[in-house]
């Protein structure tokens, strides 16, 4: 079974061409990175495979299935500068927006729902912080929060979008192993991520990404010196030789 | 008796306004409130050029038109690539415009001045009843009542949707909510409340009432629900103190509603616990005390 199948993708905003004839086949129970500089389309893929943007040819299959919200397959951290964090209401509240498209339009949330949300949030360390305004959060407990919302939606499928962005290290660990447990469990999770470091670690499939796909596999075949230049167009070389001269003097 | 319809009508208001505006200052677009407040004069004058009637029925319709239209207007030339403040300033002075244009071509004869719709005048609204079902009340009080049915009834059932498509439009859209759907209900009902709520005190007021309670509820709200219910008590409590003090100094009484919502704004920012300004220089001064003493 294939988590994800993209075909002939491709992106415009207004004129200009963000991604380009992108073909994707990924099998079910990986966590996947998905590298590329900045600008290089990571969001815009997430966004156009979530079936957010108009402006998109080609088509994506998750489960093997169109997409249907109504399936209730794909769970989903966007970045975490989307949202305005002085909005009136606590985390609890935040993670049990993760539970709204189970419980349908109309429909009030039911304790079990309340439950669920509150055990989302004890599995990323939050509980303590139920009741907190979200904007008296730091921006790792902040991004938590968006982790424990995406659990909450119990889901196939996981597409997050810089889910380590701001956080620090024990954060880091405690969301990466969150990840390796949904994979234990068969879930497939896609994550845009920044750290060349860690990404070899953390990842058993990689896609790198820079408007076009430059790779996609698992990680050992494509996590190459040169597939990484070729994405990061010789940026990354260019960065190696400034570090060298700065330690030269 | 006078003087109770008037209060009941301002208090009405107040509730309405305060209602409907919590969610114009969540989703940051407060000043759209100001553009359908003078864009639906545009719709009343064109349901009158066609149905030759001042109905509020054909009022509330021209203005529900009138307001999506602004809507759609403002989100077409936004997703053209303006800025959303200058896409309202150009669909409201265009439109209001045209409704001005429309008033002195073709309604010239009819009570419809501008100097009505802009300022209302609330001590006239006892005079205009209508009855209905046996009930003669004030058209004015029939109007605010019906829209806050259903501004009411729009909570009630869309509640949990209104507020995430707010907080996150992202992350509504890809659990399938319509978010788009929810903008437009939400631009009518905003259009709604404001023609039920001009005729009797004016277009400044609305925009008055539609944003000052609902952004002091802001300032000490930790909920939405909670939000709600200050915005409306503020909005209440507005226009009751503001009817009394027009009396005692003998004044416009929209002005002095509208004068009061100020004036509660600037209590809540300067004396609200913990973050209030007065508070932050208070607990500064403690601090700077509490360092000499160190
Ligand atoms: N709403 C938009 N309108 C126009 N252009 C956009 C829009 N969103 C993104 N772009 C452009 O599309 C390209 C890809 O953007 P995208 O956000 O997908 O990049 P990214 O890989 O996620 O970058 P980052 O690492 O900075 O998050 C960029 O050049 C960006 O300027
Ligand atoms: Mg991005």
């Amino acid at each position: 079974m294939d988590a994800l199948q993209v075909k002939k993708l491709s992106v415009a905003y207004e004129e200009k061409v963000v991604l380009k004839n992108v073909n994707l086949t990924i099998p079910v129970g990986h966590l996947t990175g998905i590298i590329g500089p900045n600008g290089a389309g990571k969001s815009t893929l997430i966004k156009a495979i979530l079936n957010q943007l108009p402006n998109k040819t080609g088509t994506v299959h998750i489960l093997e299935r169109p997409l249907n919200p109504k399936d209730h397959t794909v769970g989903y951290v966007p970045q975490r500068n989307a949202v305005d964090w002085d909005f009136p209401t606590n985390a609890l509240d935040v993670v049990l927006m993760g539970r709204y498209g189970h419980i349908g339009m109309i429909k009030k949330p039911s304790t079990k729902d309340k439950q669920i949300a509150l055990n989302c949030l004890k599995d990323v360390g939050m509980e303590a912080y139920a009741d907190r305004s979200i904007g008296q959060l730091s921006g790792g407990q902040q991004q938590r929060v968006f982790l424990a919302r995406a659990l909450a939606q119990e889901a196939e499928v996981y597409f997050m979008d810089e889910p380590f962005v701001g956080v620090d290290a024990a954060t880091e660990r405690t969301i990466i192993a969150i990840l390796k447990d949904l994979k234990a469990k068969g879930k497939s999770v896609f994550v845009v991520h920044h750290d060349l470091q860690t990404a070899s670690d953390y990842f058993d499939w990689m896609i790198l990404l820079n408007q076009t796909i430059t790779a996609s596999g698992p990680t050992e075949q494509t996590f190459t010196e040169d597939n990484l230049q070729e994405a990061y167009g010789g940026k990354l070389f260019f960065m190696d030789q400034t570090k060298s001269n700065k330690s030269f003097n | 008796m006078n003087e109770f319809w008037v209060l009941l009508t301002g208090s009405l208001v107040g509730i309405t306004c305060g209602l409907t505006g919590v969610f114009l200052i969540l989703r940051k677009t407060a000043m759209i409130a100001d553009a359908i407040s003078h864009t639906v004069l545009f719709g009343i004058v064109v349901a009158f050029m066609i149905t030759q009637s001042l109905s509020g029925f054909w009022m509330l319709l021209g203005a529900a038109i009138a307001g999506l239209l602004t809507t759609f207007l403002v989100q077409v030339l936004q997703s053209g690539g303006l800025q959303e403040d200058a896409a309202i300033g150009v669909v409201f002075t265009s439109l209001f415009a045209l409704g001005v244009l429309f008033i002195t071509l073709f309604a010239g004869n009819v009570h419809l001045d501008v100097e009505h719709v802009l300022m209302g005048e609330i001590a006239f609204v006892p005079w205009d009843t209508w009855d209905i079902l046996g009930f003669s009340m004030p058209k004015a009080v029939w109007m605010l009542l019906f829209v806050l049915l259903l501004n009411v009834l729009f909570l009630v059932f869309f509640y949990k949707e209104i507020k995430l498509s707010t907080f996150d439009p992202v992350f509504a859209l890809s659990i399938g909510l319509p978010i788009l759907a929810m903008h437009y209900s939400y631009m009518t009902l905003v259009s709604l409340t404001t023609v039920a709520a001009f005729d009797s005190v004016g277009a400044v007021l609305v925009v008055a009432m539609l944003i000052g309670p609902a952004a002091t509820a802001y300032l000490m709200s930790k909920s939405v629900s909670g939000m709600i219910i200050w915005s409306m008590t503020f909005g209440v409590t507005a226009a009751i103190t503001g009817y009394y003090l027009a009396k005692l100094w003998n004044t416009s009484i929209a002005g002095m509603m509208a004068a009061m919502i100020g004036a509660l704004f600037m209590i809540v920012f300067l004396f609200k616990p913990h973050d209030g300004w007065t508070w932050k220089l208070f607990k500064r001064m403690k601090l700077k005390d509490t360092n000499v003493h160190v």
